[in-house]
């Protein structure tokens, strides 16, 4: 058998990144705490160079290299981008706030770092190893930047909690996959596929696999009733890190459901569809229910959360290609609302202080009208109020539902969307009809200010224009 | 000549043993880190047996790659439980409890 070189050409965006952290890593060693912003500035050079490369290797038609386990196509590369882009944003918004707390060390950067490699492995992998090696490269420097913060008792609780669900998850997964290789004889996805599309495997490991592998992925996920780690997590890590988790890594979870279950299980689609189902109504009935009862606007958040990747989960059970790019348009839209929620809490956060309850956006709108309008626009889109983009994804991925004929599904959702705008309705009222407790001027980075502007006008203008988003993400998936 | 079904039934008897040991144990953290090593080995276990009774050697380097990530999850498991230790001054499952709103 000749040995034959790989084309490395797929992979270069990859290759830059684990080049650039090594880089990094060695340049931080000799840095004093002055001149930190070197890594900073090597960091977001990273991610720009990786977002470069990965424009400019972009295919329309798969490539498949490394012997099929690693592809390079549309979708993998507009969910890169979008790792990338919210990654520099994550930058951006946490370095006064890691600043203040003594965090603005090498390491946040580096695991960060690391962690937008695994999402890259992830996005692109055509093999349950690479899979299962981009989400553990992903996970093992979250667990590590969840504990960053050494001297919090509640951080470590989190990371503690964080690292043994998240190891169950990894090994629900791998039993699953071992059952899949068992069955179909084969790793890489397009060999599975085959495979099961000729019938030739056996339908009950298949099926047993299966539900190993719907349980690992809706761990990840954060899907009910798999999602006990998600308000812990959120609530107990720094915010930075919560901003952090709370945005990219939902791309990447979302590219491993379409790897995993579209392309490499796309033959059982019957048979995930149900368990999806109970998944995504669990997840949006218990998210917004128990949102309401919170104080803490972090874990508020989380619960929020585990709605929205209710809504996620609800386009991909369509099983259409429609419902797909709708649940991809969802997945990029909820990153950027998420990023100027969390966003919010570190711009109103200040030395020795948390703005992590609900009390502390009180009066907002005295203490900064315009700051107040963005988490306005920000909170509306995330209970789905047209204008804004929420709206859209929201109503995308129903209308995906009722296409192929689930319509009690679409009109549960809506429901519990419609409870659940009360939560997000409650802190409207605060920051607009409550006195401010606390008067101290807001003051963050000009860059900071800017993006955050950014970000909520973004959200509004793709509400009002939401059809370039929509397209990319129908012709990535067509 | 030992059947497959034997391997894969080992197999599921240490995943069950470990997942067991997670929800069951109410005491200690590192009984918990033992038992997700156990719940990797079991799925190594199975991989080797479809492995040699598939003709296939593809399941045989995905032990080695399991392996690896389990010496590097381990590390960052104990780090953790160290780091745990040094803020609680426990590590006693039923003490962490702080985070409840």
């Amino acid at each position: 058998m000749a040995f034959e070189i790989p084309n490395f050409a797929p992979a270069l965006p990859e290759i830059f990144v684990f080049t650039m952290i090594c880089v990094v890593l060695i340049v931080d060693l000799f840095l004093t705490d002055k001149n930190r912003s070197i890594t900073y500035l090597l960091s977001q050079a990273t991610l720009l160079g990786a977002a470069i490369l990965s424009v400019a290797i972009q295919s329309s038609v798969p490539e498949y290299t490394f012997s099929g386990t690693f592809v390079n196509d549309g979708m993998g590369t507009v969910l890169k981008l979008f790792i990338y882009l919210s990654t520099a944003v994550v930058f951006i918004y946490s370095r006064d706030y890691l600043i203040e707390r003594g965090l603005y060390k090498g390491e946040f950067f580096v695991l960060a770092l690391f962690a937008v490699l695994g999402m890259m492995v992830m996005v692109s992998a055509n093999n349950l190893l690479t899979i299962y090696l981009g989400l553990e490269v992903l996970s093992l420097a979250m667990y590590a930047m969840v504990a960053l913060n050494r001297d919090s008792s509640v951080a470590s609780e989190a990371a503690m909690k964080y690292f043994v669900l998240g190891s169950i998850a990894s090994g629900m997964l791998l039993y699953g996959m071992s059952m899949l290789y068992g069955a179909t004889g084969s790793l890489d996805h397009t060999t599975i596929a085959s495979v099961i599309s000729e019938g030739s495997s056996d339908d009950i490991v298949l099926k047993f696999a299966l539900v190993f592998i719907v349980i690992g992925l809706a761990f990840k996920l954060g899907a009910v009733p798999f999602h006990m780690w998600v308000p812990d997590v959120y609530h107990g890590a720094p915010t930075a890190i919560t901003l952090f988790i709370s945005a990219a890594p939902k791309i990447a979870a979302f590219a491993m459901l379409m790897r995993l279950l579209v392309e490499g299980l796309g033959g059982l689609v019957e048979h995930w569809q149900d368990m999806l189902i109970i998944l995504a109504v669990l997840s949006i009935i218990i998210g917004n229910v128990i949102a309401i009862a919170q104080s803490n606007i972090k874990r508020m958040l989380a619960y929020s959360t585990i709605s929205h990747i209710g809504f996620l989960i609800l386009g991909v059970i369509a099983g259409t290609s429609d419902g797909y790019a709708a649940s991809m348009f969802y997945v990029i839209v909820y990153a950027l609302m998420s990023l100027a929620a969390f966003g919010m809490i570190m711009l109103l956060s200040r030395k020795g202080f948390e703005a992590d309850t609900l009390d502390d956006f009180k009066g907002l709108n005295q203490r900064s009208p315009w700051f107040a309008f963005m988490m306005l626009i920000t909170l509306f889109s995330m209970a789905g109020v047209p204008p804004t983009v929420g709206f859209y994804a929201k109503l995308a991925v129903l209308s995906a539902v009722v296409d192929i004929g689930l319509v009690w599904l679409a009109v549960l959702a809506v429901i519990f969307s419609v409870i659940g705008a009360f939560y997000y309705l409650r802190v409207i009222k605060f920051m607009y009809f409550d006195k401010a407790v606390d008067n101290t001027p807001i003051n963050s980075a000009y860059d900071m200010k800017v993006v955050m502007s950014a970000n909520g006008v973004i959200i509004l203008l793709l509400g009002i224009y939401p059809t370039g988003l929509i397209a990319l993400c129908t012709s990535v998936l067509a | 000549m030992i059947e497959l079904s034997d391997f894969l039934i080992l197999g599921a008897i240490l995943f069950c043993i470990s997942l067991a040991g997670i929800f069951l144990n109410r005491k200690n953290i590192i009984i918990i880190l033992m038992s997700i090593e156990l719940m990797l080995l079991a799925v190594n276990m199975n991989f080797v047996a479809f492995s040699h009774y598939l003709g296939n050697v593809d399941g045989q380097i995905f032990v080695f790659f399991i392996l690896t990530v389990a010496a590097a999850e381990a590390a960052i498991g104990l780090a953790i439980l160290i780091l745990l230790f040094r803020t609680k001054r426990t590590i006693n499952v039923d003490r962490l409890d702080s985070l409840k709103h």
